[in-house]
């Protein structure tokens, strides 16, 4: 009780006002709030191009296969597919991105290309980190990257075990988590949170079900 | 020896790219063996297969997954706020930083930011976590390799800060301490005083430890040369954490992109330059020191109002994605999350520092005998339930 009285009353205002004027500056057309926090939230910040020499760079080189925006400061790249592994390389090589963060992908079910693969990437030079992203339909397979980052080989079999995305050319592309003979792959949309292999779990564990 | 031929098609092993050596004196076979899920020193549910000719080591394969609860999958199905505390179960002897790192994600995803007051509140339970994380590493690791005292020592200072975690939110291992847009309790009467009670008594207990090791010539024999990692190769392999810093890269993130109250304290980045096990012992150790003094800093200078930033009941985080990572006791710990407007998460990723830096376990093991497996195992600091997730 004591800390309700202390803390509410004097300090929030200016904390309230201060965090939409931080708001505005990315997204200034949120039209006029009636409250405060309300406007704010279903407008929200929309991505902007990212303008760099880098990106003016390779949008020379590759024209309209590539995009470049910025969301709430963090830059990404949105890729055509048949350009992954030559933007992958050409990051690490020309640019300094040394470091390959992460390996994922995001499934959208209702889309024609139903998988965005996302590689996060950071350069110690730098000290700059980027998303590459590129949309794949589902069963097409991608380019593996383990040539270029030693590390995208387990980040690559954990992609395949989850979303059942292919990598051409990995050394050894198996599952990681999930057992060898698992059947589905547990992150698409259309895999229930119950859902299991229950044949697998018959054979295996001896039990009628794993829930 | 038929038996491990065998064994080697029905793994998989045939995929795994293994030098085979010259051809010895006498007909001998490569043996194959089998290390966990159930063994004392892989810390959990590890299986290392080993690939051995006597007693040297030619290859490593990891077989991982035992502890997989599908947290990724359960964070789809769960609104922001109801996730929270499953993150505490990744990295369990870490669970405040967890916590941290995906709070500050989604608040990063809302623009929302924690008042002064929550921040500084955050650095110091962070930062006596990364001590907790860094004894019971340093417990365990002495004791794979042969040395007993060290655990009972570092458990013994471990409890003192396990009742500040307690005293504080009322848990002492899977905390939940924060909450997206600030922290929910306020400090606890006698809070600060605990936090410098502690500061004063463990600055000696790590003199201690290191009066066990750091000149004990067994120590030493056992960790000198072995696991090296080059910083070439860590960087490659997405090493990060102690593990790189030891190869002598000076990299943290909490220096590089400062996040919460980071870029308010004065602290160092202690590095290696062998990269073997030696050097990441010293760097945990030297680590534990420039944690005591950003600790030091907070608590004398922890501001006063809000401990919570004006945040919705309902989080809805408009539709976007990010992504934010920290620095975890072990390494890199990044959170990437796709919003789609919704109550909850579209798509949550968890970037592990443990799962990839095990990656790294076959580069630093080949060449070295069964033993020191056991030792590199314990060095690269892993925890099963953040691997598998």
């Amino acid at each position: 009780m004591a800390e309700e009285v202390k803390s509410p009353v004097p300090p929030p205002p200016p904390e309230g006002e201060k965090k939409p004027a931080a708001e505005q500056r990315a997204a200034p057309a949120s039209a006029e709030p009636v409250k405060p926090a309300a406007p704010a939230k279903p407008a929200g910040p929309v991505p902007v191009p990212w303008m760099s020499p880098l990106v003016e760079k390779y949008k020379g080189q590759y024209g309209s296969g590539i995009d470049a925006q910025t969301y709430l400061g963090q830059n990404y790249f949105a890729v055509d597919r048949s350009l992954i592994p030559n933007i992958l390389r050409l990051l690490r090589d020309e640019e300094q991105f040394d470091y390959c963060v992460d390996i994922t992908a995001v499934h959208y079910p209702q889309r024609e290309k139903q998988f965005d693969v996302v590689w996060i990437l950071y350069s110690f030079p730098r000290n700059e980190r980027v998303r590459v992203k590129t949309q794949i339909a589902d069963g097409a397979s991608i380019p593996s990257s383990v040539s270029i980052w030693a590390t995208a080989n387990w980040l690559e079999r954990e992609v395949y075990d989850m979303f059942g995305i292919q990598f051409d050319g990995h050394p050894d592309m198996k599952r990681i988590l999930l057992p060898d003979g698992w059947k589905g792959h547990p992150l698409r949309k259309d895999y229930g949170i119950l859902q299991q292999d229950n044949e697998w779990v018959q054979i295996n564990l001896g039990i009628e079900s794993g829930q | 020896m038929n038996d491990s031929t065998h064994d080697a098609s029905n793994r998989g092993l045939s995929n795994l790219d293994l030098e085979t050596p010259e051809k010895p004196y006498l007909d001998s076979n490569e043996l194959i063996i089998n290390m966990g899920p159930q063994h004392p020193a892989t810390h959990g549910v590890l299986r290392v297969i080993l690939k051995l000719d006597g007693e040297k080591v030619l290859g490593t394969e990891c077989v991982i997954g035992y502890l997989h609860r599908g947290v990724e999958k359960i964070a789809e199905n769960r609104t922001y706020t109801m996730f929270n505390p499953y993150v505490d179960r990744m990295d369990y002897v870490a669970a405040v930083s967890n916590g941290l790192g995906y709070c500050e994600a989604v608040e990063k995803l809302m623009n929302v930011e924690a008042p002064a007051r929550a921040k500084y509140i955050r650095v110091i339970l962070t930062e006596l976590n990364r001590i907790a994380s860094h004894q019971l590493w340093l417990g365990t690791h002495a004791l794979d390799i042969g040395a007993m005292t060290p655990l009972f020592y570092t458990f013994r200072d471990r409890e003192e800060i396990l009742k500040i975690f307690e005293r504080y939110c009322g848990a002492r291992l899977t905390t939940h301490a924060f909450r997206i847009g600030g922290c929910q309790y306020e400090t606890y009467a006698g809070f600060e005083k605990d936090v410098k009670n502690f500061l004063t008594f463990v600055a000696p207990k790590i003199d201690e430890y290191e009066e066990l090791l750091t000149t004990n010539r067994i120590w030493i024999e056992r960790t000198r040369n072995v696991g090296v990692i080059s910083a070439a190769d860590a960087i490659s392999l997405g090493v990060t954490g102690p593990v790189l810093r030891a190869s002598g890269v000076k990299w943290d993130l909490r220096k590089a992109q400062p996040y919460a109250a980071y870029s308010e304290f004065n602290f160092d980045i202690p590095t290696g330059t062998n990269g073997d096990t030696y050097d990441r012992y010293l760097v945990r150790m030297a680590e534990m020191r420039q944690s005591l003094r950003i600790i030091e800093q907070a608590v004398n200078g922890i501001p006063e109002g809000p401990i919570m930033a004006k945040v919705p009941k309902i989080i809805k985080p408009p539709v976007g994605e990010i992504y934010h990572s920290i620095e975890a006791p072990k390494g890199e710990l990044g959170y990437f999350i796709v919003s789609d407007g919704s109550t909850q998460p579209y798509r949550l990723r968890v970037r592990p520092p443990s799962f990839v830096n095990l990656q790294a376990l076959d580069t630093m093991v080949r060449g070295l005998l069964v033993a020191d497996v056991v030792a590199v195992i314990g060095t690269i600091d892993i925890v099963l339930g953040e691997v598998d997730r």
